[in-house]
């Protein structure tokens, strides 16, 4: 078997707070393959943003090893990290979190900014990528000018720049309706089936779920379940032979 | 990527075009002000330094003293204190190298239907040299026209415009006090002299003449001053004292008379002025300096502002990949980026400004290069300087608690 894309062992991750040592996360153990769909799942202070901080590189871990590709992320400095999540990670967020002041064809063009692209390298990869999200005939048009599909769209567009060997969405469908949703939870399955894209879903919500291949259900700081998204899974009830 | 940088710091100085202005305007009052200092010091530098060059160099000028008529005294040159045998004594001096006593005798001049009142000066040819002075037209008198009171004239260039107008002058005739004078030069243009009199408003005869033919019989041998052209600059001051030592012996004064004569060291005069402009100069400089840091600390203020407003963006150019190095690049052109925008604005209306003070004060004023390239060097430095802190803060931030923002 090949490299996991990553790889948690025992990964802890405690906050100082002014109440003592907060432990968010207990000791999660996980391996993503290449190409896997799935998802991460916990309801509201299971500690699945924490996990999500970690894999992004956003946070780093406080104890246990944490591989992305292979390479330990406790010995990357900043730069690195940096680099990282500049060319091994695409993030979507929840909010979308585009920058209002920029175009579509510019918020796509940031990573490859950071990446060191010419502007000529920028513009055609930007809007090759938007086409690729159907959003081909609107390069000049701000988020603001844009719905709440179609700035997602742009931010899953902006999210593949680099050609990421992951990619991390936080409550990707959160902000939208069920009809949008179901759009972009499928451009994520097209992307996944079609190209081979590595994709993690953080979500509470099950129907989203439903649609990966796997789900790791957090609760407590800890894996619970790590499985086919069964409906005791998806709804959280307790595994067979544990109840 | 710093091209891309620059087009995204511009795009955020525009999306808050007011509060970008508002806060360059600091920047632009202390720049222009600077700048206009700046061009106003240079020209009143220039106007002193071509009054010296106007006056000679190394030189003194011994004035009669005041005539005494009772308990009366007159002013300055108006006693008969000074002879031409007094500048026979001074030319013969260690280190003088020319002497040029002068009668000036004001007269109402007279050519044809025209007439002007001015000041005729009555001189021998060295005082050519030691004023360091050509006709612009024409020839200075001889030594033989000197020793026979030849009745010949140089004007200056006012005189000639009032007395001839678009006429020339040359080889007419003036009559000075009713005698009949030939022009044989005009002399070139000098300006104004300290205090704005016109050093162009005169006429030149030998002084032979002018003692004989203009001055009344009390006067005959007296003169009003004596120009001295000494060899060098360092020897200025030992032949003032020297001077002053013969001329005291030769006028037979007690130990305790004053002077009846005095001594002026044009040098010391000029010495005195270049350092009160220059002090003014640096107080306006000071002024238009301290306007500058205030520009600075504005900018430094609304970065902060800036930086807290668009936290989230850091946190999401950081999630991105955006290295802190990019953030704080980003910040700091930004700073860069107004303060250079407001010292270009600044120059443009500093040069505005001097312009219009130029004609305002009736001298040149010059914007030059340097003060260009300092301004812009400041604002840089300014800019880098109030920059820095805020852009550090940016580039340090949290990314997840810049994205939770």
């Amino acid at each position: 078997m090949s490299v996991p894309v990553l790889s948690l062992q025992n990964v802890i991750k405690d906050y100082a707070s002014e109440a003592g040592t907060f432990r968010a996360l207990h000791g999660v153990s996980m391996d993503v393959q290449r190409g896997e769909l799935m998802s991460i799942m916990g309801p509201s202070g299971s500690g699945k943003s924490t996990l999500m901080n970690v894999i992004g590189c956003l946070d780093s871990a406080s104890d246990g090893v944490y591989r992305f590709e292979g390479q330990d992320t406790a010995t990357l400095g900043e730069t690195a990290l940096a680099k990282l999540r500049n060319k091994g990670i695409g993030f979507i967020f929840q909010q979308f979190n585009l920058l209002p002041r920029l175009t579509a064809l510019g918020n796509v063009a940031l990573p490859l900014v950071y990446a060191g692209f010419d502007r000529k390298a920028r513009e055609t990869r930007a809007q090759e990528l938007l086409t690729s999200v159907g959003l081909g005939d609107k390069p000049r048009s701000r988020p603001s000018q844009l719905s709440g599909g179609q700035q997602q769209r742009v931010a899953v567009a902006r999210a593949l720049a680099n050609d990421p060997d992951l990619l991390l969405a936080d409550e990707p469908t959160g902000a939208l309706d069920t009809k949008t949703g179901a759009e972009v939870l499928g451009l994520f399955k097209t992307l996944n089936r079609e190209r081979g894209v590595t994709v993690v879903l953080v979500t509470h919500d099950p129907e989203v779920a439903r649609a990966t291949d796997r789900v790791v259900r957090i609760q407590d700081g800890l894996v619970f379940y790590d499985g086919p998204p069964t409906e005791d899974a998806l709804y959280g009830h307790a595994p067979e032979g544990i109840a | 990527m710093i091209s891309a940088m620059l087009a995204e710091a511009w795009g955020a100085l525009i999306a808050n075009r007011l509060r970008s202005a508002l806060t360059m305007l600091g920047m632009i009052i202390g720049v222009a002000a600077v700048i206009l200092m700046l061009a106003i010091g240079g020209g009143v530098q220039k106007q002193v330094a071509d009054s010296i060059a106007g006056l000679g160099s190394n030189m003194l000028i011994v004035t009669a003293g005041s005539g005494r008529q009772g308990g009366f005294m007159g002013g300055a040159g108006t006693g008969a204190t000074l002879r031409l045998d007094d500048a026979d004594k001074i030319a013969r001096l260690e280190h003088v190298v020319a002497v040029a006593p002068t009668a000036n005798i004001p007269a109402q001049v007279v050519a044809g239907p025209a007439n002007w009142a001015t000041t005729v000066t009555g001189a021998p040819p060295a005082w050519f040299t030691v004023q360091d002075w050509r006709p612009a037209d024409g020839r200075t008198f001889s030594d033989m026209e000197e020793r026979a009171a030849a009745r010949v004239a140089l004007i200056g260039q006012t005189v000639a415009d009032n007395l001839f107008g678009a006429n020339d002058p040359m080889g007419q005739s003036v009559r000075i006090k009713g005698t009949s004078f030939t022009v044989i030069g005009i002399m070139s243009k000098r300006g104004q002299g300290f205090g704005g009199m016109d050093r162009d408003d005169l006429i030149v005869v030998p002084l032979t003449t002018a003692l004989r033919q203009l001055q009344g019989n009390f006067f005959r041998r007296s003169i009003r001053s004596v120009s001295v052209a000494v060899d060098s600059a360092e020897n200025l001051d030992s032949t003032e004292e020297a001077i002053t030592q013969t001329l005291r012996r030769a006028h037979k004064l007690d130990r305790n008379a004053a002077d009846d004569f005095s001594v002026t060291n044009l040098t010391a005069v000029t010495d005195t002025l270049s350092t009160t402009t220059a002090a003014i100069s640096a107080l306006l400089a000071a002024i238009g300096s301290i306007s500058l840091v205030v520009g600075g600390i504005g900018i430094m203020n609304i970065m902060l502002v800036s930086v807290t407003e668009r936290t989230r963006e850091i946190g999401i150019r950081m999630a991105i990949g955006a290295p802190r190095s990019a953030i704080r690049l980003q910040f700091l052109l930004e700073a860069l980026m107004l303060s250079l925008l407001g010292c270009s604005i600044g120059v443009g209306l500093g040069t505005l400004g001097a312009t219009a003070a130029s004609g305002a004060i009736g001298f040149d004023t010059s914007v030059t290069l340097f003060a260009v390239v300092v301004a812009f060097a400041v604002s840089a430095s300014i800019g880098i300087f109030f920059g820095w802190y805020p852009a550090t803060r940016a580039a340090k931030l949290s990314p997840i608690e810049a994205l939770r923002s």
